[in-house]
């Protein structure tokens, strides 16, 4: 199966609001029925394990961002076909940042954000 | 168990001192952060331990008598000793070192007599810490604490060591008789379990589960490449998913042997139901009495066993009709001078040390004032090594880690080469002379203060703040990130943003070659022979006036 | 040729539970190298898609912001042991990879 086209102005966008105008998900709506599973503080920024679980009914894509990295969006998956609304995947964050999850679902997109910590390190107990 | 009676009556020591009248079917010892000091040694508790937010004059944020009227005890008493640092320098001559293994085994062997069946758990930070853990690879250590009978431990620099020396250790020294348990601890590929989560206990016939919570931070506050391979965390909705399991296959005691800080603990005591006790250690509280925790299924109790070996907290549960009753805790001091040590222990600690001896005892100078190191800012020790860095490295300033281990020293004290590594000793030790610019220095200033001031316990790492050489300051705990460091000054000027310092430190977290830290303080001390009184840099604090964390 | 990826596909209750990991650089072509101070070319993985009997369940699309040497896990509902899961990636050069697994 061919996939659609990689999309080239939301990859490339440098604001989260860019980028969800570029995925065609403009103003979603904060969601408690998705949840955030990140560490508090990365055990490393170049590899912050991000699991999202979307409980919306009909979910069919989720997306991931890192708010300030210099581009914000890490991936978007469409599920299909019985993928059940969760994906587990691991990114890459430059500094201290919100990390939000855009659903979309039933044509509508909805939200969520998990602060992660990026630290220097090197102290104990 | 007789106390010997002259040091008792010197200290005003109750001759029951040491009895523990007997309560319940379900007994668990606990000693963590030992950092692997085999011998009795002298510690100072903290007189700085602020608690910032919601643990604002909540334990393990007391100091002093704040600490003494929180729990109900007078000063100049052996719980006066113990808990604060009150009175150090008489109190210590008074009641003698604390701690050593040969006292704490004769202690335990004494508990279990009463008991027989009671459980013994070692919170980690145990076989590092002192000169012979190192030289031996942790070997004297796990030897010691298998003679003294430890039956389940987690872990945090244990994992200094590297993964496969723990793995080794777990899989052929413990094997059979200590389980190495860590629900949070998985492999990076496909987050398979490393250890096993936790053990299932049996005492009078009650089922006990003991789960494991290993330092959540490792793979930051040390460095990650000595456990390249496993993720940890807090990680607590698997924490609940460990106690569900333990519950329902029949656990009538669930216990957590933690390593996550005790104000970690507080705050998961109050977010997983179904633990009964939470027993923690990594920030070396001395907790006299547990913190009962209300959360969405009952509550939990949350201890904290102090550090050095020298505590030992014993929690008795009364267990009927399937769930825990009623309980009692103590928090004993080992007082050394009180207690016979175990002639068995104290062999296997000679033989350990024999080849040693000579260096151990090395003299490198004589001390003129107390050194400790406990503290979150500083400590007279760290101030030693500070102004040993500038001067034998030529550094404008000088970072030290925010450690909270390491012994003390009385004025008078020689500084034995043993004392040295009682604060050095760690598997990564290089001294390091970096160029930084004062936005550098700001920067890791304030990443350090938020790991301790961080008003949510789950981004606090446990350690204390890093200690600064040569270079004034003001600190607002109440601030956020980026802002609670200000008026950095370095000899009499601002420090400025752009311009290019060398700054001196140690312990560093990425994998950098060069002289251990001790070459450089040995060197420091041989030359000066003596040493004066330290003056403490110590930042001025904004905010903090009424705060029973400061004395 | 990439190196062989790794794929781990479990039933858990009535679904497939499938954590797959990938060999690659994932340089987002915002680095630079440290010796010579130059850009160094973006390359990473920009399509993964995932099929359990033939039928697509994922189509993802990435930046360079995943990880190196990616992670991803996913979960299907209805796939059962001896399912066969086929998972490929294709990268900016146009480099491709795929791995099997039967669910167990
Ligand atoms: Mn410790
Ligand atoms: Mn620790």
């Amino acid at each position: 199966v061919l996939a659609a086209e990689w999309n080239k102005d939301a990859f490339g966008a440098k604001s989260v609001s860019d980028a969800l105008k570029s995925m065609g998900a403009s103003a979603p709506v904060d969601s408690k029925d998705i949840s955030i599973k990140a560490p508090d503080i990365a055990e490393n920024g170049a590899v912050v394990p991000v699991e999202i679980t979307s409980k919306i009914a009909g979910t069919t894509s989720i997306a991931i961002m890192a708010e300030k990295n210099a581009n914000p969006l890490v991936a978007n998956f469409n599920l299909s076909n019985g993928a059940e609304g969760y994906v587990s995947t691991r990114i890459k964050m430059g500094q201290t940042s919100l990390v939000r999850a855009v659903v979309k679902a039933g044509g509508k997109t909805y939200t969520a954000a998990k602060e992660v910590k990026v630290t220097i390190g090197g102290c104990g107990g | 168990f007789a106390l010997d009676s002259k040091q008792a009556l010197a200290g005003n020591i109750p001759s029951n001192f040491y009895e523990l009248p007997k309560f319940g079917n379900v007994s668990v010892m606990h000693f963590t952060d030992c950092h692997a000091q085999l011998l009795p040694i002298y510690f100072r508790e903290p007189n700085v331990n602020i608690g910032v937010g919601a643990s604002v004059g909540k334990p393990p944020h007391l100091v002093g008598e704040n600490l003494l009227k929180h729990y109900g005890f007078k000063p100049n008493t052996p719980e006066s000793h113990a808990f604060t640092y009150l009175n150090f320098e008489q109190a210590s001559k008074t009641y003698g070192k604390v701690g050593g293994f040969a006292h704490l085994a004769s202690l335990v062997k004494n508990i279990r007599a009463q008991r027989p069946g009671a459980l013994l758990l070692d919170g980690g930070d145990t076989w590092q810490g002192s000169a012979t853990s190192l030289w031996t690879n942790g070997q004297d250590m796990v030897d010691a604490c298998k003679l003294l009978g430890v039956n389940v431990m987690t872990g945090h620099w244990e994992f200094t060591f590297g993964a496969d020396r723990v793995k080794h250790i777990v899989d052929n020294d413990f094997k059979g008789n200590l389980d190495f348990v860590a629900q949070n601890i998985k492999t990076n590929d496909f987050g398979d379990q490393v250890f096993k989560p936790y053990v299932m206990k049996h005492m009078n016939g009650v089922p006990v589960a003991i789960i494991g919570q290993a330092f959540p931070y490792t793979p930051i506050a040390n460095p990650r490449y000595l456990v390249p391979d496993w993720s940890f965390g807090i990680q607590d909705d698997n924490m609940q998913k460990v106690v569900d399991e333990a519950r329902s296959k029949g656990a009538q005691v669930v216990i957590v042997l933690s390593h996550n800080g005790m104000d970690v603990d507080l705050k998961m005591a109050s977010r997983v139901t179904g633990i009964d006790a939470i027993m923690g250690g990594h920030t070396h509280d001395g907790i006299p009495a547990p913190s009962i925790i209300k959360n969405a299924k009952g509550q939990t109790l949350v201890t904290n066993a102090g550090s050095n070996g020298k505590f030992l907290g014993v929690l008795d549960f009364d267990v009927r009709g399937g769930k825990v009753q009623g309980y009692k805790y103590k928090l004993l001091p080992v007082f050394s001078n009180l207690i016979e040590p175990d002639k068995a222990m104290e062999s296997l600690i000679k033989k350990v040390r024999a080849p040693y001896e000579a260096k151990l005892n090395e003299k490198l100078a004589i001390t003129e004032d107390t050194l400790y190191r406990r503290g979150n800012f500083n400590g007279t020790f760290d101030q030693l090594i500070l102004d040993a860095m500038m001067e034998v490295k030529g550094a404008d300033l000088a970072f030290s880690p925010g450690f909270r281990w390491g012994t003390s020293l009385l004025a008078g004290d020689t500084i034995t080469m043993e004392r040295l590594m009682d604060q050095t000793a760690i598997t990564y030790p290089t001294s390091t002379l970096n160029e930084m610019t004062g936005e550098n220095v700001k920067a890791i200033m304030e990443d350090v203060c938020d790991n301790l001031f961080n008003p949510d316990p789950y981004y606090q790492q446990g350690g204390d703040m890093v200690r600064v050489g040569g270079l004034q300051y003001t600190c607002n705990p109440n601030q956020k990130i980026g802002s609670r460091i200000s008026n950095m000054m370095l000899n009499g000027k601002p420090l400025s943003p752009t311009k290019t310092y060398l700054v001196a430190g140690w312990a560093p977290v990425g994998e950098v070659k060069g002289e251990p830290i001790w070459d450089v303080v040995a060197t420091y001390l041989r030359d000066k022979k003596v040493i004066k009184p330290r003056k403490l840099n110590l930042p001025k604090l904004v905010g903090m006036d009424k705060n029973p964390g400061i004395a | 040729m990439a190196d062989a990826m790794k794929i781990r596909a479990t039933a858990q209750g009535d679904s497939a539970d499938i954590k797959v990991l990938m060999n690659h650089v994932m340089e987002t072509g915002l680095r630079k190298d440290a010796k010579t101070g130059q850009l160094i070319p973006a390359h990473f993985i920009q399509n993964v898609s995932a099929s359990v009997n033939g039928k697509e369940v994922l189509d993802a699309q990435w930046g360079g912001a995943i990880s190196k040497n990616p992670y991803l896990g996913f979960k299907v509902k209805g796939a059962k042991a001896g399912d066969k899961v086929v998972v490929n990636w294709e990268d900016n050069k146009g480099e491709k990879n795929t791995v099997e697994a039967t669910v167990s």
